[in-house]
């Protein structure tokens, strides 16, 4: 099938990906110059489905599990098999407790396990949580890597370009917030996030600290920079970070270790994620259209997940028995 | 049925929306909380929105779609300027001129800021508003506030997201009986539906809280817990429950007596 994939973030690049492997003609069109006009620019790049469980739902983490090894696959060398790191203040220790309750997949650690884990965090904090299977990636670096492999596999991709949709058997629209109006009951959830930029600290993975009001991450991207996150807000609001939320994103990074005091503000930067009501992706029929949407704060976990549901999608659709004859 | 600004309401649960795992689990919990308002905070979420037509965008809209009365709040303000901003931007986004006063005075423990709240709620009643303000267990500070206008008193069992239930009964008790005739809705501080059932059988009226539902592992079902516990602290209340009694102090002492020495005593008693 001839598909245009609509959408160069998280969802679109994934799904030209998963589209193009399984035999399909892809044409990926974005509308913005370049990459990083979406949230997935923004992203924190955790593949951390056992945290996530705390909140999100059962889904989350069954099909999250298989994230770290597809992005391994579509970008060799991109993913950090380190697991992730859970550490509370002392006065908020009950919130440890509670995570713990709410989670499966870690081990309890002491101060000495935090010491030889991360010794930057020696002497910080009394317990953590270790989840070992978990792992992370740098979303900027993966989404231009991905982007590159499928321009040299022959996937036709146009940045900058408006999408013309004549031509095509199959349309996959993976535009994120941008359909908010267009797909019910897709709301935005603002995000915020800074870069932090010091070599007083090294961490070899991400670390969450949390907050009864403010749980916030800290992942390393390597060569002495970090990716603080985030905010959630509910908001539709584009535009800069507010103060506030910079203040309440550099106090968790202060009281992780007081050497990003000194570190060098280096980015900050809001998004929109985009969000159905119950905090999960789904893919909408309408004709020849096929819309994926509504990845939330999960858009590299889920991303893989979906894009396969997406093949399959096509593939029931196109066999000769299934097919109500829309498609040739 | 109790009446709040001359709006009769039958659940006496005010339920906050923030910190849900998602909108449909928020939806959800109010379904089965049976909760007869809801909060929202603006301060936070309209931030930067100056005069974009959106103000908040979707959160908002499935609110009011869930077809519960809403009681905008100020959390997040830490000033009279700012809380009587956001009031008038509430009062815009919900078209409703109720709004619950939060003037945050402690930015760790948000403790209010009672001088800066009767001020707000001074002149905010002034404007037409009417005021729910979130205040502690203060008995002076109550009366200031009903001296400024305020028709309902919201005083704090504990702080703001601390769990810990009503720290202070005797403060309760006392803060019911000097405000006998004024609705008193226990906001804050509430984090297990025994706590709920607790404020309801000293006589509040209602009880507000958010965080204690939305932080559980399972909302939707603390929610009905909360429902329920509520319901059941205002029936005992109304039951009339015995007062606890010090068994060090026996009061009728009979085993053991001649039943003769008794009857001196029973007949000095109440008649």
């Amino acid at each position: 099938m001839r598909i245009l994939v609509k959408g160069a973030g998280v969802g679109g690049l994934a799904a030209a990906f998963a589209l193009h492997r399984a035999g399909h003609r892809v044409t990926l069109c974005e509308k913005a110059p370049g990459l990083g006009a979406g949230a997935s620019w923004l992203a924190g790049g955790m593949l951390a489905p056992f945290c996530e469980r705390e909140s999100a739902e059962e889904r989350v983490l069954t099909e999250g599990l298989r994230a770290a090894d597809w992005w391994e696959a579509a970008v060799p060398g991109a993913v950090t098999r380190a697991g992730t790191l859970v550490v509370a203040p002392e006065r908020d220790m009950s919130e440890l407790d509670r995570f713990a309750r709410r989670t499966r997949g870690y081990e309890w650690l002491d101060a000495d396990g935090i010491a030889a884990l991360e010794p930057a965090l020696s002497g910080r904090f009394r317990r953590a949580l270790f989840f070992r299977e978990e792992a992370h990636l740098d979303p900027r670096r993966v989404m231009t890597t991905l982007t590159e492999r499928l321009g040299a596999e022959g996937v036709s991709v146009r940045l900058g370009a408006a999408a013309m949709e004549d031509g095509f058997d199959r349309v996959v629209d993976c535009t994120g917030a941008a359909r908010r109006g267009d797909l019910a009951r897709l709301r935005a959830v603002r995000g915020e996030m800074l870069h932090l930029e010091t070599d007083e600290v090294t961490l070899s993975r991400p670390v969450r600290l949390l907050h009864p009001r403010h749980p916030l991450y800290v992942v390393p991207r390597g060569e002495g920079r970090f990716m603080v996150g985030a905010t959630m807000i509910e908001s539709e609001t584009e535009g800069l970070v507010s103060t506030r939320s910079v203040m309440e994103l550099l106090n968790a990074a202060y009281a992780l270790h007081p050497a990003f005091g000194e570190a060098h503000l280096a980015e900050a930067a809001a998004g929109l994620r985009p969000a159905f009501p119950d905090n999960l992706p789904d893919i909408h029929e309408e004709g020849r259209m096929l819309f994926l949407n509504g990845f939330y704060r999960h858009g590299f976990l889920l991303a893989p997940s979906m894009a396969e549901a997406l093949v399959a999608r096509l593939a029931e659709a196109s066999s000769p028995i299934l097919s109500k004859g829309a498609v040739a | 049925m109790f009446t709040l600004y001359d709006t009769t309401l039958s659940s006496r649960l005010l339920l906050g929306t923030a910190r849900y795992p998602s909108p449909a689990i928020l939806e959800e919990a109010v379904r089965r909380s049976g909760a007869g308002i809801l909060t929202v905070s603006l301060r936070r979420e309209l931030a930067g929105a100056k005069g974009d037509k959106s103000r908040g965008g979707a959160f908002f809209e499935m609110i009011k779609a869930l077809g519960v009365r809403v009681l905008p709040n100020t959390a997040g303000c830490h000033s009279v300027q700012e809380a009587v901003l956001t009031a008038k931007m509430a009062r815009e986004v919900f078209a409703t001129d109720w709004v619950k006063l939060e003037v945050i005075g402690h930015h760790d423990t948000l403790q209010p800021d009672v001088f800066a709240l009767v001020e707000a709620a001074r002149i905010l009643t002034a404007e037409g508003f009417k005021v729910f303000p979130y205040t502690t267990e203060d008995l002076v500070v109550g009366e200031k506030l009903l001296e400024a206008g305020c028709k309902v008193l919201m005083p704090w069992c504990a702080p703001i997201g601390s769990a810990m239930g009503p720290v202070n009964p005797a403060a309760l008790k006392a803060y019911r009986a000097a405000f006998s005739d004024v609705p008193l809705i226990v906001d804050a501080g509430i984090g297990r539906p025994s706590h709920a059932t607790a404020v309801m059988e000293l006589g509040f009226d209602a009880v507000l809280l958010n965080t204690a539902v939305s932080g559980a592992g399972d909302p939707a079902a603390m929610a009905q817990a909360f429902g329920q516990a509520i319901a059941a602290g205002r029936t005992a209340y109304l039951a009339d429950p015995l007062e606890p009694r010090d068994m060090a102090v026996p009061s009728t002492p009979v085993i053991g007596k001649a039943v003769f020495d008794m009857a001196p005593a029973a007949a000095s008693g109440r008649a």
